[in-house]
């Protein structure tokens, strides 16, 4: 049975549609990345799994359980990481570990959680002089401490170091192998194919496409040939020598539309060298994850590194 | 170790590890006692001014515990998401209003066991009535802390701030505590004596005498600790965004 499951979701405020019929699932032992710009509808999706929103429309069951009517059974299952969030300002990283291990059954030893994040040397510092990223990794305990079924992250390497981005992929990791659902939100591409077993782009609230990184990447593919070579190159005598389309899209950039395979390439380049046309960087147009993103969403996904507001 | 003790543990440490929630708590009702009785600058009925001070301050004290700290502090709590991350546990608002509960008593324990030393050290000469005084600290508390919590659960953490100092000020000054309702001029003595305040000193100047009739003192007291925390319940947002 899936520890997460989004059916046909719905939220709207006002006018505003946020989450539109989305419907996701995710297993034990996966991690499922939403993919989406900035107000995409993610922290808004994440929000209902929380409790902290009742869908307009549709339903979220987190473990089997409604998270709003059974909110304190869904929590004991449930390890949250809000978005820039705050903790008591004067309180210790020991002190909030041992507090939040109170809320659970069956918590783990704080301590050594404490250095499973790397804050064993700062567990007496008061939370408002802890760094950043600090306070970030604190919040990643504290989502850990109550050994939960299902772990949600919004935005869990957001503002974090090297250091840090390391770490979230390693206890991501840990936490697959243990068996529980992650389900994390980024904007950040780089991070999202290496943290997640699949990845479910949103974009305007609704699901653009769902799949593990290299199925989206294939299904976006197209055959293609891409190279760089003087804007004067006589295109459709090349495409009446390939036997395929050639296409300029921008000045010296030139793409044929054909399948890259050795005897093709060996084509184009014999047919340059009669000509005696310099060629520079020839690729093949196997896609990307950020390709599949752009063309799906318009936007890309790297460049903003502002955080989602819901409505 | 039990969730809730947890909690009230953690409500009553980062409390007293704030300067100023100790300075509000004990530092000025003990202070206004001390210099109030010493200095004679205010209108009094007796010449024993510790006498009607000592009951005054601990209606204060109830007030400074129970609206300003536990106003001020859930208010900043809501304001930066403390509270929404305490909603995604398994604590729940049950336990969390109990923690704040138990440990806004325990300080208020405190509080009375050190003011009324200090009014004894000053000469004070009180006839305890322990029913009564335990009626009037929960009484008291109901109410402040429904107010601070009214304001806490409906502004935001600085604005929130500002008013249970500002509303602080004004009960401290015309709400029957620094001066008696009964000396201050005309309305201003019937409006001081129907606010909570007027009427927590009352109540704790019987529980501190041998005094009987404070049946108008309960009833309005009474009022105002069923009215406020109603209020503070029916308009409190846990996060100012959800």
């Amino acid at each position: 049975m899936p520890r997460v499951e989004i059916d046909r979701l719905t939220m709207r405020f006002g006018p505003v549609t946020a989450v539109d019929e989305l419907s996701l699932h995710a297993d034990a032992g996966e991690v499922l990345a939403l993919l989406g710009p900035n107000g995409a509808g993610k922290t808004t999706t994440v929000e209902a799994l929380e409790g902290f929103r009742t869908p307009t429309s549709g339903t979220v069951r987190v473990a089997g359980l409604d998270p709003v009517t059974d909110h304190d059974a869904v929590m004991a299952h449930l390890g949250v990481m809000l978005q820039s969030c705050r903790l008591y300002s004067a309180i210790k990283p020991r002190e909030a570990v041992r507090l939040f291990a109170s809320y659970y059954r069956r918590p783990l030893d704080p301590m050594a959680l404490l250095e499973r994040v790397g804050l064993q040397q700062r567990a007496g510092v008061a939370w408002r002089k802890l760094s950043g990223g600090e306070q970030q990794r604190l919040a990643l305990a504290l989502a850990l401490v109550g050994r939960p079924e299902v772990v949600v992250l919004d935005e869990p390497t957001a503002g974090l170091d090297v250091e840090g981005r390391l770490l979230v992929r390693r206890i991501v990791a840990e936490l697959r192998d243990e068996g529980v659902c992650v389900l994390l939100t980024s904007h950040e591409l780089d991070e999202v194919e290496k943290l997640a077993d699949r990845v479910a782009i949103i974009d305007q609230g609704r699901l653009r496409a769902v799949g593990t990184p290299a199925d989206l990447a294939a299904a976006a593919h197209r055959p293609e040939l891409r190279f760089r070579a003087p804007a004067s190159l006589d295109r459709a005598a090349l495409a009446a020598h390939l036997g395929a389309a050639v296409d300029q899209p921008e000045p010296g950039t030139f793409v044929v539309a054909v399948e890259p395979t050795p005897a093709t390439v060996a084509q184009l380049t014999s047919w340059l060298a009669e000509r005696d046309i310099a060629l520079s960087g020839l690729s093949t147009g196997a896609a990307s994850l950020e390709d599949v993103f752009l063309r799906l969403t318009g936007t890309s996904p790297t460049m903003n590194t502002d955080q989602e507001d819901a409505p | 170790m039990n969730a809730l003790w947890a909690q009230t543990r953690n409500e009553v440490v980062l409390s007293l590890r704030q300067g100023e929630q100790l300075l509000v708590a004990l530092g000025i009702p003990i202070l206004l006692l001390v210099f109030l009785s010493q200095v004679d600058l205010l209108p009094r009925a007796t010449d024993r001014p510790v006498d009607e001070l000592a009951p005054a301050m601990l209606a204060l004290a109830v007030m400074s515990s129970s609206m300003v700290s536990l106003g001020i502090g859930t208010g900043f709590e809501r304001h930066y998401g403390v509270l929404k991350r305490l909603g995604v546990t398994p604590l729940g608002r049950p336990r969390l209003l109990g923690a704040k509960v138990i440990a806004t008593f325990g300080i208020e324990v405190v509080q009375v066991l050190s003011l009324s030393l200090v009014a004894l050290l000053l000469g004070w000469q009180p006839r305890w009535q322990p029913a009564l005084l335990l009626l009037a600290v929960v009484l008291g508390t109901a109410t402040f802390a429904g107010l601070g919590l009214l304001l806490a659960g409906t502004l935001s953490g600085p604005a929130n701030l500002a008013a249970c100092n500002g509303l602080y000020l004004v009960l401290l000054l015309f709400g029957g505590i620094a001066v008696p309702a009964s000396e201050l001029p005309g309305p201003a003595g019937a409006v001081a004596s129907s606010l909570p305040t007027g009427a927590l000193v009352e109540l704790m100047r019987a529980a501190t005498t041998d005094t009987q009739s404070v049946g108008r003192a309960l009833i309005v007291l009474a009022i105002w600790a069923v009215v406020s925390p109603i209020a503070a319940a029916t308009t409190f947002r846990w996060s100012p965004s959800t």
